[in-house]
């Protein structure tokens, strides 16, 4: 045993409040004290904000859900890094990533497709909306088909596979210089264009969710890799390059780029 | 119009929000993102292969003042008398200012689209992994579109020239590169198009889908190895003037 338990850490806080989306928002300094080094990110947060309703303040809006690094709810840009200083999620993120003392700026998201809903909480419904424009496949409903009926190659199958560890957390976006979806993107259109069942759409898929990324407000991709050093699931760049190789490849099959 | 009410130890926050449209998708091929980078790529590839060929014939420089202007003659009468004087020179100089045009299109419409895309700055930003190569690539190119300017009327014009127009080129070349100001100009401008191309030639890459994990070190010294090449091969020539070596 360590003597972690009994040391703790004071921290100041500089944190992005903004009531809605059509108020200005701006930076409000915080102190919080007694932070223990097991806290998650997310739990120094709650401590916070507890201490802000017993003082009758309102307190920071954040999102989270499983808080188990699968969900995607959760994320925060800390010190000018999304989900913070190790490439994980931020509710997986340990107070023990910090020292006493440190001097904290934590702000949402910033994106034009991700427009702030209050505090470090963002609307990222521009997400749902690149799935629904074609991040699917038209499968006949039924008994579901021997696990067989369709081989898929291993390599193909891992590829896909990791590319669907996506879980559109955002932090893609909020790393990037040109605030580009493309990884999530991308990490959509590999996840379904590598698999046999992805096959009959996947021209006319690949059109669809880039036009609808690039209508959302979201820029264009200059192969920069900021996304990919912070992705909590490592997603790499070259998922962008299986992108790039099927657009193209669907332009030259004669696809029309149309909703 | 909805609200959206937290409710914790009795205190209420009400936050309203405005329900989120679902937004047009851009229609047409060139409202593209990835088709904007593909003519970005591809007018790029073009200019690199200009370069290389630009690069090798500015060698003649060492084999002296009848070699070097002789090269420069000859590129204007390749293929007489089938076709007219220059003819090859001018498909080529169209070629380049369309590709010139198309490179700058995407650059400056990539660029706004990315503006927009970040309407709220951040506070504090730190760089995970971005290399300075990829993060001064726009900048570097409007350097680089001022200094072809700038060359072009130094050297193919004569305008700017310290030996000034109606002169041979290679009055011109050693007049150039025997003033130090000029020099220092186009090594510090040859650097950034080191730069830009290192940059340039992975994302060329991996627009055109030709990268994967297993490629990658492969690309990256494909991209190293050829803006190496065209810094070393371009440096060479004003700086053996400047050193004195050819006269």
């Amino acid at each position: 045993m360590t003597s972690t338990e009994t040391r703790t850490m004071s921290l100041t806080l500089n944190i992005w409040r903004q009531r809605d989306r059509t108020k200005k928002g701006k930076m409000v300094t915080y102190h919080v004290t007694d932070v223990s080094p097991d806290m998650s990110f997310l739990e120094m947060l709650d401590v916070l904000n507890e201490k802000l309703i017993l003082s009758d303040d309102d307190p920071i809006a954040f999102d989270h859900d499983c808080r188990e690094g699968i969900c995607g709810s959760c994320g925060v840009m800390i010190d000018g890094i999304a989900h913070g200083p190790e490439q994980t999620a931020v509710c997986q993120l340990h107070m023990r990533s910090f020292k006493d003392g440190d001097v904290l700026d934590i702000e949402p998201w910033r994106s034009g497709g991700f427009p702030v809903v209050k505090d470090l909480a963002v609307d990222r419904s521009a997400f749902d909306r690149i799935i629904s424009a074609a991040g699917f496949i038209s499968a006949p409903t039924g008994t579901a088909p021997d696990a067989h009926a369709t081989p898929v190659p291993k390599g193909d199958s891992d590829a896909a596979f990791d590319a669907a560890t996506c879980i559109g957390c955002g932090a893609c976006v909020a790393a990037c210089p040109n605030g580009s979806a493309m990884l999530f993107t991308a990490a959509k259109v590999a996840h379904l264009g590598l698999m046999p069942q992805g096959q009959p759409e996947r021209d006319t898929r690949v059109l669809k969710m880039v036009a609808q990324q690039d209508a959302e407000d979201f820029g264009g991709c200059s192969n920069i890799g900021e996304c990919s050093a912070v992705c909590p699931k490592g997603i790499s760049m070259e998922t962008i390059s299986r992108l790039n190789h099927d657009l193209l490849g669907a332009l030259r099959a004669g696809a029309v780029p149309t909703s | 119009m909805s609200r959206v009410e937290w409710a914790y130890r009795g205190v209420v926050a009400t936050v309203t929000t405005q329900p989120a449209q679902r937004r047009a998708p851009k229609t047409g091929r060139f409202n593209n993102s990835v088709v904007k980078k593909t003519v970005m790529a591809v007018s790029g590839i073009i200019m690199i292969l200009y370069l290389l060929a630009h690069m090798v014939g500015n060698l003649h420089a060492f084999g002296g003042a009848e070699e070097f202007n002789g090269y420069s003659h000859w590129i204007r009468t390749i293929g007489e008398p089938a076709v007219p004087e220059q003819t090859l020179l001018w498909i080529i100089r169209l070629v380049l200012l369309a590709s010139v045009i198309a490179h700058f299109w995407a650059a400056i419409s990539l660029w706004r689209q990315a503006r927009r895309a970040r309407p709220v700055a951040y506070v504090t930003k730190k760089r995970v992994q971005q290399s300075f190569a990829s993060r001064t690539v726009r900048w570097g190119g409007v350097i680089l579109a001022l200094f072809i300017i700038w060359h072009i009327l130094d050297l193919t014009f004569g305008v700017v020239n310290p030996a000034g127009t109606g002169t041979t080129p290679y009055d011109r070349l050693v007049a150039s590169f025997s003033n130090i100001p000029i020099t220092l100009f186009y090594v510090a401008s040859i650097l950034i198009l080191g730069w830009h191309l290192r940059h340039g030639i992975f994302a060329a890459t991996q627009t055109l889908g030709q990268t994967n994990k297993k490629r990658e070190r492969a690309v990256n010294g494909i991209a190293y190895g050829i803006s190496g090449l065209i810094t070393v091969g371009f440096l060479i020539v004003p700086l053996s003037i400047a050193f004195g070596l050819i006269d």
